[in-house]
């Protein structure tokens, strides 16, 4: 009971960490990383607190689907930049 | 200066709706109402080992379907919006192929991870997961294939063809309850006989009603991840 309080603490706090560095990293890249890497915390969060259907979803679509449309956007919008220079 | 002090006043302001909502918190030893009524029901009642399958599929089946109409519109709206880019930019960025190592890989995985999520909906009445979990692993596989061959293209009409057919038997999965069982049982599973507790073809009609939900959120998604693809 002790370590498994001591891990969802770890996990949350590397939650509150990505989220800030998503906030405050200058690369766009990176920080879609970051949003991702948040939802695989959570998911890894709800496995231990004993909600495994809620963590596959968010693992796959919070960490997964959702990471790679920000990705296509952000790919879409760099090419909009370059025309316009 | 003053964005920052609406932002930081702002922040107080959660961080004090939070903590009262936290200290109200307290650990319930068991379960009450109607939580309590559908743990110890589900089992016996509709036969799935997974209570959660039997709340999300039977007891709150409406709800469910709703949730299948929802990412329904979703889809059309994304590709409403972004098919008409497809005539005005024809789209001369020279493409780059995937590396060998992706390419090699997603041969080796694809049908592994399109057996997984089938897998995870069949079984959605015995272990955790179900239709929406199986969907977005199934449209992961696809959107694998995307990444490692920039000319792929999905079948489109395979693709309408089995959303637009299991959206419909699972409606029409729902009447049946209403036809066989009388009112009140709209969406119910026992109009399948609930066979023996734990095996795969048991609990009824869930685990039709999953593979029904699993192909329609499957190819949903993937066609979501196609138009978003386009140039």
């Amino acid at each position: 009971m002790e370590l498994q309080n001591g891990i969802l603490i770890l996990m949350g706090s590397a939650m509150i960490l990505s989220a800030i560095l998503a906030m405050l990293v200058k690369d766009l890249i990176s920080s879609i990383i970051a949003v991702g890497v948040v939802s695989l915390f959570a998911s890894i969060i709800y496995l231990l607190l004993q909600a495994p259907d809620v963590a596959m979803t968010e693992a796959a679509i919070g960490a997964g689907l959702s990471t790679l449309i920000f990705l296509y956007a952000l790919h879409k919008t760099k090419d909009a930049e370059e025309e316009n220079d | 200066m003053i964005k920052k002090m609406f932002a930081f006043i702002l922040l107080m302001f959660m961080a004090i709706m939070f903590y009262a909502l936290n200290s109200n918190i307290t650990e319930n030893k068991e379960l009450f109402g109607v939580a309590r009524s559908y743990a110890e029901r589900g089992a016996g009642e509709l036969g799935t080992q997974n209570i959660v399958t039997s709340i999300v599929v039977t007891y709150r089946g409406f709800d469910t379907l709703g949730e299948v109409s929802v990412l329904f519109i979703a889809a059309t709206g994304v590709a409403v919006l972004l098919r008409r880019k497809e005539e005005e930019a024809p789209g001369k960025r020279s493409k780059r192929q995937s590396s060998e190592i992706l390419q090699t890989g997603t041969k080796l995985l694809t049908p592994i991870i399109i057996m997984f999520g089938v897998y995870i909906f069949i079984n959605g009445h015995l272990s955790p997961g179900g239709g929406f979990q199986g969907g977005a692993v199934i449209a992961s596989a696809v959107l694998l294939l995307f990444l490692s061959d920039i000319n792929y293209e999905i079948n489109h009409n395979l693709f309408n063809i089995i959303e637009s057919f299991s959206g419909a038997f699972y409606v029409l999965i729902g009447l049946l309850g209403l036809i066989l069982l009388g009112a009140n049982n709209f969406l119910d599973n026992r109009i399948l006989p609930l066979g023996e507790f734990g095996a795969i073809l048991s609990a009824g009609a869930i685990p039709i009603i999953y593979s029904l939900i699993g192909l329609k959120v499957g190819t949903e998604l993937a066609s979501i991840i196609d138009n978003m693809k386009r140039d």
